[in-house]
């Protein structure tokens, strides 16, 4: 069995997705967030997790899918990278999944959108699709659009 | 011991610890003479020593270890073997030194200790051969008692070392500042310590019995080393973080225990709170140093770069015993020394343009340290040529760093910071000092990174001053917790300047536009604001339930601006944390910091929104501020003055130096004594004067609560009770007419309005004639 078939799964928008396990640091509920103004939008604030500061990046918008409803709190899919921990929002975690590598294929070209680039691959899985999150790229936000177009008052 | 200096408590320090590590050396290099490495190590142990005994004036212990150093020499360079004769020579030596540092340490000076028969027979070993030594050796026992035998022979050898040690001394500039041991003390306490045992030595050194003996200079040691420790520094820094969190910690449990009513829990959390700040503060100390330890290799930078040039320069140092931390320390070290070097190889000119400018031929350096509200202040001024205005322009036009319409907007001082610009050099010759067009803007950005500011200013002819202004330490800073659309966001207080509220009518008129920039009157100068939740795009769902205006006045970079923000909660001392990745676009905030309730609050970068509010490019309001002072510092006084209108009698106005405290009191706790209104106020009587009745306004009404401005004069005090207290200027006054009427000194125009300007005693006397005199008597 090689290492990177085990996966942390969670859902977003209806979808299932799943990160390699190895790549998480944890999963906890809800936390308060600060929310960070004039940052990209996809970052939805900073939690404190025991006294580290860590980023929250909402998933569904960092995927283009639309704003999950007000009333559904979102959990934290916390991330280990080269910078610290980063978190992903979630709309809710699945189980831990022992996937066999040769389910495993390429998104299909005719995928469209910021999902395209982010999807490293599917997991044909007995029910279902299995959408493999490439985290590096996740966590990858170049642009800060809001210092763009806007000069103060 | 108590008057030895800072200086030599360090040397002997160092070399206690060098020494006992030079006995393990050289017993282990007995057993194996190959051992190169030890050698080496011992050499340079004892050349240090040499050294700073040199600067120190100890002349007994460098002729000692000067002829220590020379055998060690012949040893290293293989001219001769160590045998055991030469090792218990050194341990001798050893011994000597040990002995004369006990006397320095107990007496301050060297003692009468006489070593010129230990030096003659170091001599007598180094110059036999490796096989003649062995020989030579069981002589020189009898030698050393007899005294007068081989003194001329020393006589010789302390010529030689003066020799040496004058042209040591010419290398090293200011040799009381330079404790040249520390750097190589890493190498040396790097080296295995050979776990020899010290009595095998103390059987060699018998054989050489050296004066002003062993007996109690162990006791006399323990005195210094043993109070003294090397840490690590990661050690430290690793601490500190620790002291960070348990700050965190304590704020939490702080914030909680306000609600809590167990009152052993509340006793237990004040404690808590002592000992964490003491603890905060014992930390933080111990990573603190002078910065004398940067300053004291400037006067040979500054007396190399002197000489290449050919110029006369003196340095002065203000301030050095001033402390930093370590990491700021590091920081501002290759800053400040490029400064000092620009200084001393642009700034001073050459002593024959001095002398034609009248200016005596040596130039001066001058650098000062100093603490001010939180920060350190460094300041280094040359009185040099001073940085000519259009000769940075033309540099800067053609050298396309500046456009042309750009340059004819400038004022005098942007020009001179243009000096900060990436790839900027006036040097007309490009020394090999300075002048390769890489420098300032370095120094700026690099200053900039740990939170300070650089601030230049030049007199062309007179000379160039860089200020220097950085925080005391970057871990934990003490900031201002400011609310604004609900969420909390903490100021560094060292861009804090003064905090302003504008209620009920004030804050209706308070503010005025021009061309829809919001500015506020701040004692007569504009103060432009900014409104935080504009500035970040954040809806004010939470809109504020009073009309109040929260004013926080910051300064960033040399400009002062007014941060508008809902609500203004405390100060805290907050721990910084950068930032991840993904929010690193972001000028305007610093870093984030968790809060006493476990939140998230984050920290403004007072400069990045200065720059997104353009606050920091205007640069015309600005330059019209500045000539506006400079006319008041040339010909009026500028007078801070106290406005307030009593009833109908219009603006008046009392110097804010006459006055001690402003107070509020209820017409209620008003008595009467010897017909006279008094309150009690801080355990006497004070008297109070209407100031609307002494004038005869019958309208006066007085407000409730009364206005009372104390005025205090040896002791005593009169309280002025006004109508209201209306701000407080800064100006300068032209009286322009002088008053008859009793009470009043005369009228100017303060702030656009005729005011009258009250003579305090004058009233004072009138209640009460005895008042100065009591005061005098």
């Amino acid at each position: 069995m090689a290492k990177d078939n085990q996966y942390c799964t969670f859902y977003l928008d209806g979808y299932y997705f799943g990160v390699e396990v190895l790549q998480v640091q944890e999963v906890i509920r809800y936390q308060e967030m600060t929310s960070v103004p004039l940052a990209h939008p996809v970052v939805r604030g900073l939690i404190n997790l025991r006294g580290q500061i860590v980023t929250a990046i909402d998933l569904r918008r960092r995927l283009g899918f639309a704003d999950r409803p007000a009333d559904q709190l979102p959990m934290n899919v916390v991330i280990r990278t080269d910078e610290g921990a980063v978190s992903f929002l979630v709309d809710e975690i699945g189980d831990v999944l022992d996937v066999d590598q040769d389910s495993f294929e390429r998104a299909p070209e005719t995928m469209q959108g910021p999902a395209r680039e982010l999807i490293r691959g599917v997991h044909k899985l007995k029910d279902g699709l299995l959408l493999i999150l490439d985290k590096d790229k996740a966590i990858q936000i170049d642009c800060v659009p809001a210092l763009a177009g806007e000069n103060g008052e | 011991m108590s008057d030895l200096s800072d200086i030599v408590n360090e040397f002997l320090v160092e070399s206690y610890e060098n020494l006992d590590q030079l006995d393990r050396s050289l017993v282990s290099l007995e057993r194996d003479p190959s051992e190169r490495a030890t050698l080496a190590s011992i050499f340079r142990t004892i050349h240090t020593i040499k050294g700073t005994s040199g600067f120190l004036g100890f002349s007994k212990l460098e002729a000692v270890t000067h002829v220590g150093e020379n055998l060690l020499s012949r040893l290293r360079d293989g001219v001769l073997t160590l045998t055991p004769p030469i090792a218990s020579g050194l341990l001798a030596m050893v011994d000597a030194v040990r002995a004369i540092l006990a006397n320095i340490e107990s007496a301050g000076q060297e003692g009468d200790g006489e070593y010129s028969a230990l030096i003659a027979g170091l001599t007598a070993l180094q110059e036999a051969n490796g096989d003649g030594a062995a020989n030579a050796t069981p002589a020189q026992p009898a030698q050393a008692g007899g005294k007068d035998q081989g003194n001329d022979e020393a006589a010789a050898l302390f010529a030689e070392t003066q020799a040496e040690l004058a042209a040591a001394e010419s290398a090293q500039a200011n040799p009381g500042v330079t404790s040249p041991s520390a750097e190589t003390q890493p190498e040396v306490t790097a080296l295995p310590a050979s776990p020899a045992s010290a009595s095998m030595a103390e059987g060699d050194h018998l054989q050489f019995d050296t004066p002003g003996a062993a007996g109690d200079q162990g006791t006399h040691r323990g005195g210094i080393s043993e109070s003294n420790i090397r840490v690590d520094v990661s050690l430290l820094d690793k601490l500190m973080n620790l002291v960070g969190e348990l700050v965190l910690a304590r704020n939490q449990i702080l914030q909680w225990s306000s609600t809590a009513e167990d009152s052993s829990f509340l006793a237990t959390t004040q404690r808590l709170n002592l000992i964490t700040t003491e603890l905060q503060e014992g930390v933080m100390k111990t990573r603190m140093q002078p910065i004398g330890n940067i300053w004291s290799k400037f006067p040979r930078v500054v007396r190399d770069l002197a000489t290449a040039c050919g110029k006369k320069i003196r340095i002065e140092m203000e301030g050095r015993e001033t402390e930093l931390d370590k990491t700021i320390i590091e920081s501002i070290k290759d800053p400040l020394t490029h400064i000092v070097r620009n200084s001393a190889d642009h700034g001073i000119e050459e002593p024959a343009q001095r002398i034609a400018a009248g200016k005596p031929e040596e130039g001066c350096l001058y650098l000062r340290a100093y603490h001010e509200g939180g920060q350190v202040n460094i300041e280094i001024s040359d009185d040099g040529r001073g940085l000519d205005g259009e000769k940075i322009k033309a540099k800067a036009l053609q050298r396309g760093l500046i456009t042309p319409e750009q340059a004819a907007r400038m004022n005098e001082r942007e020009l001179v910071n243009l000096i900060f610009l990436p790839g900027f050099s006036t040097a007309e010759k490009v020394t090999n000092v300075s002048g390769r067009g890489v420098g300032m803007d370095v120094v700026k950005t690099n200053i900039e990174k740990i939170g300070g500011t650089v601030d230049i200013q030049s007199r062309p002819g007179h000379g160039t001053t860089l200020k220097i202004k950085i925080p005391l330490t970057l871990a934990i800073i003490p900031a201002l917790v400011v609310t604004t659309g609900g969420d909390r966001f903490a100021i560094p207080q060292v861009s804090l300047l003064e905090l302003v509220r504008l209620e009920g009518e004030q804050a209706r008129k308070g503010i005025e536009r021009i061309q829809g920039a919001p500015v506020y009157r701040l004692r007569g100068h504009l103060l432009p604001l900014v409104h935080l939740n504009k500035q970040l795009q954040i809806t004010n769902h939470g809109a504020t339930a009073d009309d109040a205006i929260n004013i926080v006045v910051l300064q960033a970079d040399d400009r002062q601006f007014g941060l508008v923000v809902d609500e203004i909660n405390d100060t805290e001392e907050i721990v910084v944390k950068p930032l991840a990745k993904q929010l690193k676009g972001l000028a305007v905030f610093a870093g984030a910091t968790i809060m006493g309730d476990g939140k998230v609050a984050l920290i403004l970068d007072v400069l990045g929104i200065a720059q997104r509010s353009n606050v920091v490019s205007e640069l015309r309001d600005r330059s019209l501020g500045e000539e506006k002072k400079e006319g008041e510092g040339r010909g009026e006084t500028k007078q801070t003055l106290l406005l307030f209108s009593v009833g109908e009698q219009g603006r008046m106005a009392i110097p804010l130096d006459l006055v001690a405290r402003l107070e509020e009191f209820s017409s209620s706790i008003v008595e009467q004594a010897d017909r006279q209104d008094v309150v009690q106020y801080r355990g006497q009587i004070l008297p109070l004067i209407r100031l609307g009745n002494w004038f005869g306004d019958a309208s006066a009404s007085t407000s409730e609560p009364m206005q009372v401005v104390v005025y205090t004069e040896n002791g005593r005090s009169v309280g002025l009770v006004v109508e209201r207290i209306v701000d407080i200027v800064e100006e300068s006054i032209t009286m322009q007419r002088r008053s008859s009427r009793p009470g009043l000194l005369g009228s100017a125009v303060v702030h656009g309005r005729v005011t009258d300007l009250i003579d305090v005693p004058g009233v004072i006397r009138s209640i009460d004639p005895s008042f100065f005199e009591a005061a005098v008597a």
